[in-house]
Parts: C-alpha cells; structure tokens; sequence
C-alpha cells in the first residue's frame, strides 16, 4: 500500500531522510507541557524512538524515528498521557507564547491564556500556507512577535493619578523612552513617545499609575526564506473580543485571497496593504 | 522636598547588574523595619531597574533625588516580610 504522505504530515509526523522512518511532532501550546504528558513522551520515546526528543525552534517537542509500523501504537500511548501529535504543512501551526503575567514581572498580558485561545480557535485549520501565531507579554519581545504571521504583544495602558503620587521621580527615570517628565509638582505624559512597555507603572512605588491589559498585533511576519518584520498600524487594542475580532478578520482575509504556497506576507502586498489595512480597521472599530 | 532621616547610605555606583541590586538587597537586609537608607547608584541601567526591583521585594520607595553628578540616591524604607 503507498504511503500517504501528506496525511502523515497532517498529523505531525515528519518524513525523516532514513527510510519509513519519521519525526513525531507533538501538538504544544504555548511551550507548556504537564509532568503527565512529559512521563508519556518520555516512555514513548523510549520504546518507539531513540530515547531522545527534538525541541523544535517553535516551542514543539519532536520524538525522532518513530517506525511506520507503529504510527497508529504511538498515536494511542500517546493519547493516553493526553498528548496529542502536532502539524505541519498549509495550516495553523503551534501557537508560540512567553510564560506571560502569571509568572514573569515584566509581563502586561497573560500569555498562556491568548494561546490557548488562539489554539482553540485555529489550529489545525487548513490555509493556503502554513500560518504561526506567536504571543509575548511585553516590549521585551523574548517569543519575537514580528516574525510570526499574527503576532500579538502585550502593552499596558497606562494612566497618572495625581492624589496616589508622591513625585518621587521613579517612573521618570524607569520609562526608556523618556515620554515622562516631571515639572510643577506633575508628571507630564507624552504619550506619543510611549511603546505601552509598563514600566512606569511596574515601577511605580504607590498606585499613581495604573494600567490595563491592552495588545499589539502585527500581521504578515515572515522568518525563514524571506525575512520580513510583521507591520503593527492599529492603535492599542483593549479587549480580549476585539482581539479575536481582528485575528479572525486576519485570517479570514489570508484564507479568502491567498494562493497556495503563498505566505501571508505576499498575499497583504499582492492584493494590496491598503485593502488588508481597510479589513482589519473595520474589524477594531465594531462587531465585537 | 519632604526630609527623611536617613538611618544608612550605601553606594552602588562601584558594581555593574545584577550586584547593583544584590547589594542593595544586602544592605536592606541588615536594617530594622522601618528605617530609611540612602542608595547611590548610577544613571542609566541602574536608575531604571534597581528602583523597582526594590519595590518588587516589598520596600517602601520614598523618593529618587538627582545628584546632579550623573548619579541618583534612591530613599528606601524598609519593610520587613
């Protein structure tokens, strides 16, 4: 019977050069695993690979000569330490993502939870190309938002109180950018020169700045053949709704106009920015 | 400007990160709760970081005076657990 190939990569398993032989991708979203589904991969490795796994450059775990033979055993053990194989090929791929404000100081968003989110709602789904969704929680980029198709970026939308601050000048001196000053016994705010990084509210000593959760999304990042930096043009987005409002235009756009083998990046300039720009300002203005 | 009798000074200006704030820890460490020190530290990386590193192991900032010599003296008052 001949081997159906492209099925195989569908579901994760990635042709390797020895023959019958295939790399297991595992479906991680994220890059958080459960002690569980680590004890499973660790068995299943043991017994069907070469006691070794590959981490993938997108916070994937990857089980190498895995046997065609035992593709189907494997999907099964597998599944029972709920681990589920991965994909490859013209779809959604793993959703990337930082630990996020759950566990990171610098974090503005949670992370983990945006992912999730991204992952319930698109993975797997079949495009005109591989499609990557990466998330960080803040202006420190450490999961490189910009070279993902969609990549969203935490921002804190920062407001002064005048009655909470005792003008002792940290915040000042925290924000990098120098969007603060501070003159008759104020804080002057310019917010033209603000990336929404938090840190003036992070470090502010009392509550006299407050800020809430807001994204930056950039769209059309592209870092393997051709580089391309995603372009950011919306302002702050402050709801999770119009957050998946947008990334739901997004992507509804690149599976309406892209041609096959065509990377999101190409198919924004082909049918034309202004048009992709239009989409998704209508998506961030209602319907949410 | 409020004035704080400051019950300790110490000078971070001599070590680079992470030991600006380690020292700074240390120090704090050695005082009783409730008394005041003065960090000195340099512009740039340390005045943007150390304060809130401070503030993120539950010590009370007060104010950060310009030293007007390219350094800054940081009032903590300590708080103890």
């Amino acid at each position: 019977m001949a081997v159906d190939y492209s099925a195989l990569k569908k579901g994760g398993f990635m042709r390797q050069k020895q023959k019958n032989t295939f790399s297991l991708r595992l479906a991680v979203v994220g890059g958080t695993l459960k002690a569980e589904q680590i004890k499973k991969i660790y068995e299943v490795a043991e017994k069907y690979g070469q006691g070794y796994v590959h981490l993938t450059s997108r916070q994937s775990v990857e089980i190498p000569f895995i046997k065609l033979e035992d593709i189907e055993e494997v999907k099964i053990e597998l599944e029972k330490g709920g681990v589920k194989p991965g994909v490859c090929g013209p779809r959604v791929r793993t959703v990337t993502a930082c630990q996020g404000n759950t566990i990171c100081p610098s974090g503005n968003i949670d992370s983990t939870k945006i992912a999730e989110g991204l992952n319930d709602r698109y993975f797997a789904r079949e495009l005109p190309h591989k499609f990557k969704f990466g998330v960080t929680g803040c202006q420190n980029n450490c999961l490189k938002a910009e070279e993902n198709d969609v990549g969203i970026k935490g921002a804190l939308d920062v407001h002064w109180n005048k009655d909470q601050c005792i003008l002792c000048g940290v915040c000042v001196k925290a924000c990098r950018l120098g969007a603060l000053k501070m003159e008759d016994n104020k804080i002057l705010f310019d917010e033209s020169k603000c990336n929404y990084c938090g840190r003036c509210e992070k470090s502010c000593p009392t509550s006299a700045w407050e800020g809430e959760n807001a994204y930056i999304v950039s769209f059309g990042g592209l870092f393997g053949n051709t580089i391309n930096k995603g372009e950011s043009f919306l302002p702050l987005i402050k709801s999770e709704a119009q957050l998946y409002h947008i990334t739901d235009t997004a992507i509804q756009f690149f599976d309406d106009f892209g041609n096959a083998g065509e990377r999101f990046h190409f198919t924004i300039d082909r049918i034309g920015r202004d048009k992709f720009k239009k989409a998704i300002e209508e998506a961030y203005n209602g319907g949410f | 400007m409020a004035d704080f009798k400051i019950d300790e000074t110490i000078d971070i200006t001599d070590v680079v990160c992470p030991i600006t704030f380690v020292k700074a820890k240390v120090a704090l460490e050695e005082l009783e709760d409730g008394q005041i020190i003065s960090i000195r530290m340099n512009d740039g990386e340390p005045v943007q970081n150390v304060p809130r590193s401070i503030k993120e192991e539950g010590h009370q900032i007060l104010k950060l005076i310009d030293n007007q010599d390219n350094t800054y003296s940081l009032i903590v008052k300590k708080v103890e657990d």
